[in-house]
């Protein structure tokens, strides 16, 4: 807990300037999973991003999820998604990926998000 | 900034984050930002028969702006300086 405590209040005028950032560069040309607020997943590679997590997003499908039949696959092309609308940006593991049948996956589809 | 550092601390822990649709996220805290967007390892879905939309997913990246919860583990917390600091947060100082 050293960043807390009142002595390190002077340390933490230099951390401030070297703070962690998590960016999403590791990510660039990966395929990703995101998640968007209006509960939608969407497949692609991560070709750009910015501070405010706009993505570019190459190659890229939405997965449908239903109740009644397998997952869908609607291919999207290139697309900008702009990062308020952003949830959460998944490193795809492709390994994993190959191995789930995703003809006898049911779900519900996610639900909004409800700030 | 107060939160930004006590996650920075807890870096390497496991956690569960919660978000604002319901998806509740279990993994290692790998980083964290100055808008508290928070970086997980080796993550997983909490109900994953519910939620098979990130089977595929081991690391990830959540905007913190969609985040409700972050359930930390109870030895991992210090209350009595997150508390001091709180105050001194909430004073100015």
């Amino acid at each position: 807990m050293t960043g807390l405590d009142p002595e390190a209040k002077q340390q933490r005028t230099f951390n401030c300037s070297m703070a962690t950032t998590t960016g999403l560069e590791s990510l660039v040309d990966q395929i990703i999973s995101v998640i968007t607020n209006d509960g939608r997943n969407i497949v692609g590679v991560l070709k750009g991003f910015d501070q405010a997590t706009n993505i570019i997003l190459d190659e890229s499908h939405e997965r449908v999820f239903s109740t009644k039949e397998g997952v869908q696959q609607h291919v999207l092309g290139l697309y900008i998604i702009r990062g308020d609308n952003i949830g959460v940006i998944g490193e795809l593991d492709e390994e994993l990926d190959a191995s789930l049948d995703f003809s006898k996956l049911r779900a519900h589809p996610l639900k909004p998000v409800v700030h | 900034m107060l939160f930004f550092l006590y996650f920075k601390d807890l870096v390497g822990q496991e956690v569960t984050v919660e978000l604002k649709n319901d998806l509740a996220i279990r993994g290692t805290l790998h980083s964290v930002d100055q808008y508290l967007n928070i970086k997980l390892e080796n993550t997983r879905v909490v109900d994953q028969d519910k939620y098979p939309h990130m089977l595929s997913v081991r690391n990830c990246f959540i905007r913190g702006s969609v985040v409700r919860y972050v359930q930390l583990p109870p030895d991992g917390v210090d209350v009595d300086l997150l508390h001091d600091a709180a105050r001194r947060e909430a004073r100015g100082g």
